[in-house]
């Protein structure tokens, strides 16, 4: 197999994988710096809850009108903030933690949304909702993807600065009348929004992955938060690209595909990272500079 | 002038600070004192408006809390985010900057001036995670300096701080002070009070006495003091007193 027909022929020859990798691209740019900003907040493991929160208004949706995007997505989007904001009520409420709220919510959610689609459809629409295709993305999906991504990059670049204050110094934000709770219901609000554009396409349990795994990678290449959220979305790209290849060339479910290539980089990452790699670390352990 | 009127600041239903009425001065320059558990921070954090008030209230002229300056304790601030020093000693210029307005060139050079004041010059790339625990706070003194407010509020300035450090930072308290700003300072060292600070404040829960610092500083209040802060009543009725 030559170099083109192992990377270029699948998208120069077939549409579908054009629009696969678009909506990639689109996810990476959207969701790669909303997760660097959740690692940054200690939030990776809302991230995940909220990706399960969706499912019961997504299952809702597709009870009510079959696999309607709109519908789905606008349910998922619903029923992941309706668990975002029980949560922050619980917790400022109740003496629970907000990880033990996420977790005790997101579960009931998961849950029910099973039950939903189980009783209501076959196993292979609850796989559909659970791992969603990537390969199936049309336009109206192409659309959701890149308005969120662009509405994302808008409101990133807008709220940065309070975002980060927010991360560093929530008290002195307050103080000085800095829009503390709302940078913070903001960044939920961009999570569940990009979670609901690639759950159409990597599916529930796997939209979370593109979103947290170059977040995490990302802090082995760069320092401070704006290259961290460059490096996060080169490679959330890098891993919608490779793993869409394998998808393609080895008949293998996208969504996992993807997700497997981020985790691959992740390792990638933790080993030679420029920036604390374990392997710079093992190497450096008995040097030290003179001054 | 900060004006309590039988101020009562709670903490799950019991009194952090109890039926505090005072006032401190416009230019005064006062240290809260008292022994652990006597709510000096709960009253500062009441004074800058970020504890409820369980009774009685806080009387500011209108607009001055959102341009008090508040130095909470370090360790209500994440170092872990990799953020530079002077992107953090320009937030103190929130109202001018707010959320998304640039830095001015202006701006930029009062960063580089409030960071020379407290020896930090050169540190401006630095990540506030390389910092040690002195010029952290160093930094956080250049973030009130960026703030140019007329009343500073400062938790413990000086915890876990070398002498060098705490003497500098003494200095820019004392230019405060001279510049006519009101400086209300929780702290502990009272052999510091009494040579650095004109007025006292020495609480335990309950004011013991409030006034110039060689009158306040004296073993009988020390003394009463002490005793206040260890007397602890979980099944204490609920409280009648009006003022």
């Amino acid at each position: 197999m030559t170099p083109y027909e192992l990377l270029i022929a699948p998208f120069a020859d077939y549409g579908f994988m054009r629009r696969a990798l678009v909506a990639c691209a689109a996810l990476a740019l959207g969701s790669a710096p909303v997760g660097v900003l959740l690692v940054l907040r200690r939030m990776s493991l809302v991230g995940d809850a909220m990706a399960h929160a969706l499912l019961p208004g997504a299952a809702l949706g597709f009870v009510l009108a079959g696999f309607s995007l709109w519908a789905m997505s606008l349910g998922g989007f619903v029923a992941a903030l309706a668990v975002a904001l029980a949560a922050g009520w619980l917790t400022r409420r109740t003496a629970q933690r907000e990880d033990a709220s996420f977790t005790a919510l997101y579960l009931i959610a998961l849950a029910g949304g099973v039950m939903l689609v189980s009783s209501h459809g076959s196993s292979v629409d609850l796989m559909h909702v659970l791992f969603g295709s990537i390969l199936a993305v049309d336009d109206g999906a192409l659309l959701l993807v890149a308005g969120v991504a662009s509405c994302s990059l808008l409101a990133l670049a807008w709220a940065y600065r309070p975002l980060l204050a927010e991360c560093v110094d929530p008290g002195f934000l307050r103080h000085v009348g800095g829009p503390g709770a709302r940078v913070h219901a903001l960044l939920l609000v961009l999570a569940v929004a990009n979670l609901v554009a690639g759950f159409q396409a990597l599916g529930t349990l796997m939209a979370v992955g593109l979103m947290m795994l170059p977040a995490t990678a990302a802090r082995f290449w760069a320092a401070r938060v704006g290259p961290q959220m460059l490096a996060a979305g080169l490679i959330a790209m890098l891993s919608g690209v490779a793993g869409l290849l394998i998808s393609f060339h080895g008949e293998q479910a996208s969504g996992p595909a993807i997700v497997l290539v981020a985790g691959g980089l992740y390792a990638v990452s933790l080993l030679v990272g420029a920036r604390e790699g374990l392997v710079w670390q093992a190497l450096r352990q008995h040097r030290h500079r003179a001054a | 002038m900060i004006e309590l009127r039988n101020l009562t600041v709670a903490h799950r239903g019991h009194p952090a600070v109890h039926h505090l009425s005072g006032a401190f001065e416009a230019g005064s320059l006062t240290a809260i004192v008292g022994p652990n558990g006597a709510g000096k921070s709960s009253l500062l954090g009441a004074i800058a408006g970020q504890l409820p008030v369980a009774q009685g209230d806080v009387k500011v002229e209108p607009g001055l809390r959102r341009r008090m300056a508040w130095l909470p304790q370090q360790a209500l601030l994440d170092r872990s985010v990799p953020l530079d020093v002077a992107d953090l000693v320009a937030l103190g210029a929130w109202a001018h900057i707010g959320s998304s307005r640039a830095l001015i060139a202006a701006l930029h050079e009062r960063v580089d001036a409030a960071l020379a004041a407290v020896g930090l010059a050169g540190f401006q790339q630095r990540l506030i995670g390389e910092l040690s625990a002195g010029q952290l706070q160093r930094a956080l003194f250049a973030r009130v300096l960026m703030q140019d407010a007329p009343v500073i509020l400062l938790d413990e300035p000086f915890n876990a701080i070398d002498a060098r450090t705490t003497a500098d930072l003494l200095v820019v308290v004392a230019r405060w002070h001279s510049e006519g700003r009101t400086v209300i300072a929780v702290l502990h060292d009272l052999e510091q009070v009494r040579v650095h600070f004109d007025r006292a404040l020495l609480l335990a829960r309950r004011c013991i006495a409030w006034g110039p610092v060689a009158e306040v500083l004296c073993a009988e209040h020390l003394l009463q003091a002490r005793r206040m802060a260890e007397c602890w009543d979980e099944t204490a009725p609920v409280c009648r007193e009006v003022a």
